[in-house]
């Protein structure tokens, strides 16, 4: 599937939630899911800290595809790292470094990705980027 | 004399959170479809009628700058401007309206003292803080301190969130010529003991700076009563604008202070020679102020003055105290700050879940708390936590908003869990 279109499922599984309750429910578990990081990996190189909460997180390039773990201590917001890493991972890193995220903001979680929300998700976006970057010049 | 006094109360409206409530045009709305629950109240309160009018008004009809224009509005604004600087005054029982500047807000305030009263410090002479202090009343400090080679001591708290009073007695010496310390700390809720600490303070002739960020809003003020040479805060947490605060001083101690900025309105003559400086209060007012901001926050005090103060003060205690008495009821969560002495804040963390997701959750629900270190973060490392979450309450609230934020976090704990 493509970037794209793993976006257009996600915008699809979120219509049927009509209370945010049960949307951050659903957000709740997908954290419980995510590709946890490697503890041995949880460095500091691989921190992104935010005013409230943390992120780790791992970029490897395997058979020319970006692969993603990543952990926070916040469970919402791995949620919604959940959600990043299975928009980004197994893509190109040009897809990766191209990537227009709009499911965000179709899905209500803009709030987020603001600079003010402080709990690391824009400095991650930024380090899945990055790496995709990386691996392009590598 | 009696009868006067009951009159006088009787001219006060009698305290009904409901009527209180009405006056407040922002609790009334709907946030995620939920009615809107403001436990915010620490990081800043919503505004009364009286004051949205009085912003209304100024900008509408009376916008001119002041103290120098002959013309009506000029002097029409200058008056309401001058005006409030008296109800202030009168408000915290300053002696003089001279001894009340305004400021952009606590930050300033403690910005100014530090830049301007630091000036007659010299090397060697200590600065004593507490561990329950906000960063505006840390790093000013820290910042003077390495300007002017000063050593800034910190008493240290106990595991209930006061502070250790042998520990303060032993760090304040000879030696010590400023005491900054919070009335009430933004997280803990802790009121301190500011009269005793002036009191000991001044026996070893330091100045006392309080930090009235949190306790203007919640209790009576009386700068002469409590003796300290500096009281600061924020208008915006007083029911007032932001961008607006207030610095008292004592006459004598403000009189001896250089100028912190130069501009308009601070001086009495400019030549490329020499400038003298104006007089008090507008040796520390560089330029034009927040003209509407410091008439507005004069309209909020007007605003408490028509209500009984003292019958706030045990309203708060009462819905803070049902609070924390219905949160402690739940499992795995503990009350971060269990001074004998505290009011209008309750700070709690719950094991194994990062008060960003109850946060984030509480938000769904239309209920407004803040979670994070609150600009505290030794205070978080000397508790061991992250962050905690934090209700703070302001009069406008009530037991029945407590209950829904109860089942609110009894909701959230269980999608946590």
């Amino acid at each position: 599937m493509t970037l794209q279109e793993i976006q257009e499922e996600i915008i699809s599984e979120f219509d049927v939630f009509d209370d945010w309750m049960d949307k951050y429910e659903y957000i709740i578990d997908l954290g419980k899911e995510l590709p946890i990081i490697d503890p041995l990996k949880k460095t500091d190189d691989r921190l992104i800290e935010g005013c409230q909460s943390k992120v780790w997180l791992d970029a490897t390039v395997v058979d020319g595809k970006m692969q993603f773990t990543a952990d926070s201590d916040a469970i919402i917001t791995k949620g919604i790292i959940g959600l990043l890493i299975r928009v980004m991972n197994e893509q190109s890193p040009e897809a990766v470094a191209t990537a227009d995220l709009f499911f965000i903001q179709k899905i209500g979680l803009q709030e987020h990705l603001s600079p003010t929300r402080s709990n690391g998700l824009i400095g991650m976006v930024k380090k899945l980027k990055m790496s995709a970057l990386q691996a392009l010049n590598a | 004399m009696y009868l006067c006094t009951m009159m006088a109360d009787e001219t006060k409206k009698a305290f009904n959170v409901r009527a209180i409530r009405e006056q407040f045009p922002a609790l009334s709305q709907k946030i995620y479809n939920k009615n809107l629950i403001y436990f915010d109240n620490g990081a800043t309160s919503q505004k009364p009628a009286m004051v949205l009018d009085a912003i209304n008004q100024y900008y509408s009809k009376d916008n001119a700058n002041i103290h120098r224009g002959v013309h009506f509005m000029s002097q029409h604004a200058t008056t309401e401007y001058e005006t409030a600087r008296k109800t202030i005054q009168h408000y915290i029982h300053a002696k003089s309206s001279d001894e009340i500047i305004f400021t952009k807000g606590t930050t300033d305030g403690i910005n100014l003292i530090a830049s301007s009263y630091g000036e007659l410090l010299t090397e060697g002479d200590e600065i004593l803080i507490t561990a329950m202090e906000h960063h505006s009343n840390i790093v000013p400090w820290q910042m003077l301190c390495q300007r002017k080679k000063l050593t800034l001591k910190v008493a240290p708290i106990n595991l209930k969130g006061e502070l250790i009073t042998e520990e303060f007695d032993r760090l304040l010496t000879d030696k010590t010529k400023l005491v900054s310390v919070t009335h009430i700390s933004n997280t803990l809720g802790t009121i301190n003991p500011i009269a005793e600490i002036v009191k000991k303070a001044h026996a070893v002739g330091a100045k006392v700076v309080v930090d009235g960020a949190q306790s203007i809003q919640h209790m009576a003020i009386d700068v002469q009563a409590l003796d300290c040479d500096f009281f600061v805060f924020s208008g915006h947490k007083v029911f007032g604008p932001t961008g607006i605060g207030v610095l008292y001083g004592k006459e004598a101690l403000l009189e001896k202070m250089p100028p912190y900025q130069g501009g308009g309105d601070m001086i009495a003559k400019v030549t490329f020679e020499r400038t003298t400086y104006n007089e008090l209060p507008f040796k520390f007012e560089a330029g034009t102020p927040h003209i509407a901001g410091g008439i507005c926050l004069g309209k909020a005090f007007e605003f408490l003055n028509g209500l009984d103060l003292q019958a706030i003060q045990t309203y708060e205690k009462e819905i803070t105290e049902y609070a924390q008495d219905l949160l402690d009821t739940f499992e795995d969560l503990s009350i971060i700050g269990e001074a004998k002495h505290k009011t209008s804040v309750v700070s709690f963390s719950i094991k194994g879940i990062h008060p960003f997701d109850i946060g984030t959750l509480l938000d769904k629900q239309g209920i407004a708390v803040r979670t994070g270190h609150h600009c505290t973060q030794p205070l978080m490392d000397f508790f061991k936590i992250p962050g905690t979450i934090r209700a703070s309450f302001a009069f406008y609230n009530t037991k029945e908003e407590i209950d829904t934020f109860i089942e609110a976090v009894d909701r959230s704990m269980n999608l946590l869990k």
